[in-house]
């Protein structure tokens, strides 16, 4: 049995494994004058086990650090080291193949695993059941509703084996009510599984919600430029009065970083 | 306990979960067979009565005579004939045949060149404009010269055809990979798919509207290409249904002229019902079709 999850407070021990690490991370799109500086010498560490949400107003590279780490492109300057884990993306669409069923879809992730068709099925399922879709298999993509199949996607994701699971804003679409249902069930999900989560949002209490640190990212070009720690006992709600208070003190931050644009 | 409380929570949670999908799901009902059967087949009644009507005017407004313009009442009786005689149906099957041969001869050929131009940059830039501007070019523009070549043979007319219906074919497959939507590669790529793996796994199968859509199109410009060349092209001794359209002009048999002609355009009208059939199926397996269907 795992331990009681009301009692769990955070704060991850010091020394843990670090499972992403990023150093003097920097990205040109372009060349020369007319190139654009998305990332500018990024340092970031998230350890075996770490949830950690990525806040920043537009334009500070969120999205390129992640496809960066996911390996979709290539930075550069500076060094991403993974130590040989495996990483999986989740974009804020669900990206789900429209030709296939739902548990087809999952399928596609056990491919590189040598399973015969039977095992493959079964497997999918396994996933699916972890995201509360077991019976959903047979559906296609188009037949459940946004909140769904954006659980497919994370099953879909979970079934690559990764030790990193790369969210990009995947929750920004979908209501609040379905919101805070996906935030219980990911947090469920990464607290059995022990993994790392790179969680990209531009809303500061879902980050506060979900995330061991908060990283405040500066725009153009992106940059750290504060590491939030929240050690608030989970699990935890949205509309907490904690949450609240951590969130208004983030955001505060991310208006001065914002302001100092309006030049 | 405490483990308790984690259950209660966690059951608690899969029951949210599990409400919200049904409230979100609703239900959704198709109406029966027949009942779809006939939606479709009423107006379509309508429409052939209302041609007839407008068709009936004409013939009796005296214009043409008779032997030049025959009427509904007289091209009925003569359909019904035609229906009824064995040697009509070796026609019909001589026109299908090369239509369908000839067909799936472009098909093979459009989905070859398709996928080759849509994977290899180079032939991109030169053969890609060509398909285009082969897909202007009438067909019939090609019979004097594949008749050069093979003669009054049906592998003049099956030539012609080909070059009609293929660059539709390949034309539809190039646009299919190339409106692959991005995120569908990008999620691709991250579950590990590269090259053919990718183009595969997810590449030819996003495109498979589009191919639908170009088979369509190919399939009209074979069957005129089809009937342009059993026009032009009279094999001795293998009576298609070009040729009976030519002798009908030849003896000035208006009624048999006007048969041939429905026909024609019932046969045309057939395949392409297949075709919808297909793409209606595929919408709905796909979630792109409207409400309605």
């Amino acid at each position: 049995m795992t331990a009681p999850l009301t009692e769990h407070t955070e704060s991850r021990p010091e020394g843990a494994t670090p499972a992403v690490r990023l150093a003097g991370v920097s990205k040109m799109y372009g060349t020369g004058k007319a190139g654009i500086l998305a990332l500018d010498n990024v340092d970031l560490t998230v350890a075996q086990g770490e949830f950690v949400c990525l806040l920043g107003a537009s334009g500070c590279g969120k999205s390129t650090m992640l496809s960066l780490v996911a390996g979709l492109d290539a930075p550069s300057a500076g060094k991403i080291d993974l130590d040989g884990r495996r990483v999986s993306l989740m974009f804020q669409e669900p990206a789900l193949f429209p030709w296939l069923t739902v548990s087809a879809n999952v399928e596609m992730a056990l491919r590189a695993k040598k399973l015969d068709k039977r095992q493959r099925r079964a497997s999918a399922l396994e996933f699916l059941d972890m995201v509360h879709l077991g019976g959903f298999g047979d559906k296609r993509p188009h037949e459940l509703s946004g909140g769904m199949r954006q659980r497919v996607a994370l099953a879909r994701s979970l079934a690559q084996d990764s030790d990193v699971l790369l969210m990009d804003e995947p929750f920004g679409a979908l209501d609040a009510m379905t919101r805070d249902l996906l935030h219980d069930e990911l947090e469920r999900i990464w607290r059995e599984r022990t993994l790392a989560v790179l969680f990209v949002t531009h809303n500061v209490r879902e980050a506060v919600r979900l995330g061991d640190r908060v990283v405040l990212l500066s725009s153009r070009p992106g940059k750290v430029v504060q590491d939030f720690p929240v050690t608030l006992a989970r699990p935890r709600r949205t509309d907490s009065t904690e949450v609240a208070r951590i969130a208004a003190e983030i955001t505060d931050h991310l208006r001065t970083e914002v302001v100092r644009h309006a030049r | 306990m405490a483990v308790e409380t984690q259950n209660n929570a966690s059951d608690r949670l899969s029951a949210e979960i599990a409400g919200l999908d049904a409230l979100e799901l609703g239900g959704k009902q198709r109406g029966s067979i027949a009942g779809r059967l006939w939606g479709r087949l009423w107006p379509m009644g309508i429409a052939v009565l209302l041609v007839l009507a407008v068709w009936e005017i004409v013939v009796l407004s005296g214009r043409w005579p008779e032997y030049v313009l025959a009427g509904p009442t007289t091209v009925i009786p003569e359909l019904g004939a035609r229906l009824a005689d064995p040697e009509f149906y070796s026609a019909v099957a001589v026109t299908m045949r090369r239509a369908l041969v000839g067909f799936a001869l472009a098909m093979l050929i459009g989905l070859i060149i398709g996928a080759l131009v849509s994977r290899i940059r180079p032939l991109r830039a030169g053969v890609g404009s060509l398909i285009t501007g082969l897909q202007t070019m009438p067909s019939i523009a090609w019979f004097p010269l594949s008749i050069l070549l093979f003669g009054l043979t049906e592998t003049a007319i099956l030539f012609v055809v080909i070059l009609g219906a293929a660059p539709s074919i390949a034309n539809g497959l190039i646009a299919g990979v190339d409106y692959t939507p991005p995120i569908l590669l990008r999620a691709g790529h991250m579950l590990g798919f590269r090259r053919l793996q990718l183009y595969r796994l997810v590449i030819l199968p996003a495109s498979l509207p589009s191919f639908l859509a170009g088979l369509k199109q190919g399939w009209a410009f074979a069957w005129r290409s089809l009937m342009a060349g059993e026009l032009l092209v009279i094999i001795a001794n293998q009576a298609s249904i070009g040729e009976q359209l030519h002798y009908a002009r030849e003896l000035a048999d208006s009624a048999g002229l006007l048969a041939t002609m429905i026909i024609i355009l019932f046969i045309g009208i057939v395949v392409d019902m297949v075709f919808e059939a297909a793409d209606t199926s595929l919408r709905r397996r796909w979630g792109l079709h409207q409400a309605r269907n």
